[in-house]
C-alpha cells in the first residue's frame, strides 16, 4: 500500500492554479524527487500535504487515511515533518531547544506532573534530552548547542531544520531545497547524510531541489512540475531524457548540471 | 549527580525565600515598616504575581493581551462576593476569585487568540472595559460605587505565600515541555504548529494561566483595601502591569520580578511630587528602553547558577 497518494490535487489562488491535478504515489522506504522551474508549484505541494493551505479540490491519503481539513499540527502527528524553503527555525532559541521543541508530541507528561515537577516529568524530561542530543551528535550540532539558531553558519540552520523535523518522529520527510546556499562539499556530505538518515530512521522521503545532479544522484524516482502541472514522472535516467521536462526548463541544461534558474 | 545539584539549588531557595518572608514579617511586627510602606509592601507584593502572570501571555506566549486589570477584577470581585456576602473563608474565596478569572481567560482566549497583534491587543483591552462595564451595571456587587467594607483578611503572609505559589507554578511551566510550547509559539507559531504543536491550546492554556493568577492578584488586593469598584481595574492598570513586563524583558521572570519591585517602590517614593512623578517616570521609562530596548534582562533569567560552584561536569551525560 502506498505510504502516500494525492488524487486530482489541486488549488488556485484567485485565478491561478498553482498546483493543478497532482497525483503523487510515494511506496515507503522510497526517496522521491520534486523538480521543476520556479513557480511551478513545489512548495505550494508541500503546503497542501501539511495543511498550512486546503486544496481546492483533490484528496490526499497519507497511511490509508484522508489529510484534508486537518491541521498542521495534527498531520505532523500523524506521521510527516518537513523544513522549511525559507529557514522558519526558533531564531531566538538554543539548538537544543530547538529540537526539544519537536519532540514536544511524544512527550508524555501532563502540565500538572511539570507544575508539581512529578517523577514523570523528570523521566519525561531525561528522555526528550538524550533523544535530542542523539539528534545533535548524528547532525554534528553538539558543538552548537547552546547557540542561539540564528547565530548558526547558513550551513548548520538548514542542517538543524532537518534534525528538527527528525525529532517530531515522522514516516514522511520533506525536504524544500535542503541543499539551498551550500557549497558543493557541503552538499555532498547533506546528501550523504539525508541517504544515511533514510535507512537509519526507516524513512521515505520526498525532496525538492534546484540543483539537478544533487537530485538525479540520490532519487530513485521524479516527479516534474511545470505550471502546477505534472509534466513527467520516472527513473533519473528517462527524466534526464524526457522532451518535455527538456522543454520546460528552456533549454536550461539538464544532464547533470545545476540549472541556473536558481535560487529565489 | 544533577539529582544533587537540584535539590541543592532548591534548598537555597527554599532557605532564601524563607529568610526574605521571616526578615520582613519581624519588620513589620516591630513597626520598622510603617503603615504607609505596609500599604507598598503589599502592592509590590500584588504587583509582581501580576507581572510574573502577564509575562506568560504576553513575554512567553508572545500573545499581546491589554486585559489583565479585567481578570484582576473578575478575581476581585468574585472573592469579595465570597467573603462579604457568603461568609466564606478567605482561602476559598481566593481559589474561586482566579477560577472565575480564569474561565473568564478561556471565554475571552477562545475566540480572540485567533487575533495576532494589534487585532488581539485591541480585542483584550476591550474585553477590559467590558468588565467593567458589567460591574458599573451589577447592583449586587454595588454597582458604579463597588463594593464597600471587605473585610481585611489579606496580609503580608497570604502575599508573600501567593507570590511564591505563582513563581513556582510558572517557572516550572516554562521549563517544561509545555513551556517551550508555548515559547515555540512566540519565536514562530507556523512552525511550531508545524512541528506538531497544537498552538490554539496552548494559547488558551497560557490565557487562562495568567489570568487565574491574576484573579488571586485581585482576590489579595479587593480583602487589604476593604473597597474596588469598576474604575479600580481601568486600562491604565492593565498598562501599568505591560509596562513591567516589557520593563523587565519580555520572557525573564526575574526581569518581572525586578521591575516590579522597582516599579512599585519608584512610585511610592514619587508619590509626594504629584504631577512631576508622573514626568520622572515616564522619563525613566524612556532612558531604559533606549538603552536597554529588551528589558532589563532579556529573555534571561537571573540564577542561583552563578553563584554556586560549577559541579557535575565529571559526573557523566545527564541524559543516560
Ligand atoms: N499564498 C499564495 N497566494 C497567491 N499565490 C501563491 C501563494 N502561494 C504560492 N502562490 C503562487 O503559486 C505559484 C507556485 O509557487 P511555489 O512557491 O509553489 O513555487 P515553487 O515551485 O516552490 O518555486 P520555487 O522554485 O521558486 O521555490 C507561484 O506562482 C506563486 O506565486
Ligand atoms: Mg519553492
Amino acid at each position: 500500500m502506498a505510504l502516500l497518494e494525492t488524487r486530482g490535487l489541486t488549488i488556485s489562488f484567485g485565478g491561478l492554479m498553482a498546483v493543478a491535478n497532482v497525483d503523487l504515489h510515494l511506496e515507503p522506504g522510497e526517496l522521491v524527487g520534486l523538480i521543476g522551474p520556479n513557480g511551478a508549484g513545489k512548495t505550494t505541494i508541500f503546503n497542501l500535504l501539511t495543511g498550512v493551505y486546503h486544496p481546492t479540490r483533490g484528496e490526499i491519503i497519507f497511511n490509508g487515511r484522508s489529510l484534508v481539513g486537518l491541521k498542521p499540527y495534527q498531520i505532523t502527528q500523524r506521521g510527516i515533518a518537513r523544513t522549511f524553503q525559507n529557514i522558519r527555525l526558533f531564531g531566538e532559541l538554543h539548538v537544543l531547544d530547538n529540537i526539544r521543541i519537536a519532540y514536544h508530541w511524544h512527550s508524555r507528561y501532563r502540565v500538572i506532573d511539570a507544575v508539581l515537577r512529578l517523577p514523570s516529568y523528570h523521566r519525561g524530561e531525561a528522555e526528550i534530552l538524550s533523544r535530542s542530543k542523539e539528534l545533535m551528535r548524528i547532525f554534528k550540532l553538539e558543538s552548537y548547542q547552546n547557540e542561539k539558531a540564528k547565530n548558526l553558519p547558513y550551513g548548520e540552520q538548514r542542517r538543524l531544520e532537518i534534525a528538527r523535523a527528525l525529532a517530531a518522529r515522522p514516516r514522511l520527510l520533506l525536504l524544500d531545497e535542503p541543499a539551498a546556499g551550500m557549497n558543493p562539499q557541503e552538499t555532498k556530505e547533506l546528501m550523504a547524510l539525508i541517504n544515511w538518515v533514510r535507512q537509519e530512521f526507516d524513512l521515505t522521503i520526498l525532496l525538492i531541489e534546484h540543483d539537478m545532479s544533487l537530485v538525479m544522484g540520490i532519487c530513485e524516482r521524479i516527479y516534474v512540475l511545470d505550471y502546477g502541472q505534472v509534466i513527467a514522472e520516472g527513473p533519473p535516467e528517462a527524466i534526464r531524457n524526457n522532451e518535455r521536462v527538456i522543454e520546460a526548463y528552456l533549454g536550461q541544461e539538464v544532464n547533470g548540471v545545476a540549472p541556473q534558474g536558481g535560487k529565489s | 549527580m544533577t539529582k544533587v545539584q537540584f535539590s541543592r539549588k532548591n534548598f537555597f531557595a527554599l532557605a532564601g525565600a524563607l529568610l526574605v518572608y521571616f526578615i520582613i514579617a519581624s519588620l513589620l511586627s516591630t513597626g520598622m515598616i510603617s503603615k504607609f510602606q505596609e500599604i507598598n509592601l503589599m502592592m509590590l507584593g500584588i504587583n509582581i504575581i501580576l507581572a510574573v502572570s502577564l509575562n506568560l501571555i504576553v513575554g512567553f506566549t508572545g500573545q499581546l493581551a491589554l486585559g489583565h486589570a479585567g481578570f484582576m477584577a473578575v478575581g476581585a470581585y468574585v472573592a469579595a462576593v465570597l467573603t462579604l456576602k457568603l461568609h466564606q473563608p478567605f482561602l476559598l474565596a481566593i481559589i474561586a476569585g482566579a477560577v472565575a478569572a480564569a474561565i473568564a481567560g478561556l471565554i475571552i482566549g477562545l475566540p480572540t487568540l485567533r487575533l495576532k497583534g494589534d487585532y488581539l491587543a485591541i480585542a483584550t483591552l476591550g474585553f477590559g472595559e467590558i468588565i467593567k462595564g458589567l460591574a458599573n451595571n451589577i447592583n449586587y456587587i454595588g454597582g458604579a460605587a463597588g463594593m464597600i467594607g471587605i473585610p481585611r483578611l489579606t496580609n503580608w503572609t497570604w502575599v508573600y505565600l501567593m507570590m511564591v505559589v505563582t513563581i513556582i507554578v510558572t517557572v516550572n511551566f516554562i521549563n517544561s515541555t509545555h513551556g517551550r510550547a508555548c515559547i515555540a509559539i512566540r519565536e514562530n507559531e507556523i512552525a511550531a504548529e508545524t512541528m506538531g504543536i497544537n498552538t490554539t491550546y496552548y494559547k488558551v492554556l497560557a490565557f487562562a494561566m495568567g489570568a487565574f493568577f491574576a484573579g488571586i492578584a485581585g482576590a489579595l488586593y479587593a480583602h487589604y483595601f476593604y473597597l474596588i469598584q469598576p474604575t479600580t481595574f481601568t486600562f491604565f492598570r492593565s498598562f501599568d502591569i505591560l509596562v513591567m513586563v516589557v520593563f523587565g524583558g519580555l520572557g525573564s521572570i526575574t526581569g518581572s520580578i525586578i521591575a516590579a519591585a522597582g516599579i512599585t517602590i519608584t512610585n511610592a517614593a514619587l508619590q509626594d511630587l504629584a504631577v512631576l512623578r508622573m514626568v520622572i517616570y515616564a522619563l525613566l521609562l524612556i532612558v531604559i528602553m533606549v538603552f536597554r530596548p529588551q528589558g532589563l534582562m532579556g529573555t534571561g533569567e537571573f540564577t542561583l547558577d552563578r553563584w554556586m560552584p560549577k559541579r557535575g561536569e565529571a559526573g557523566g551525560s545527564a541524559g543516560n
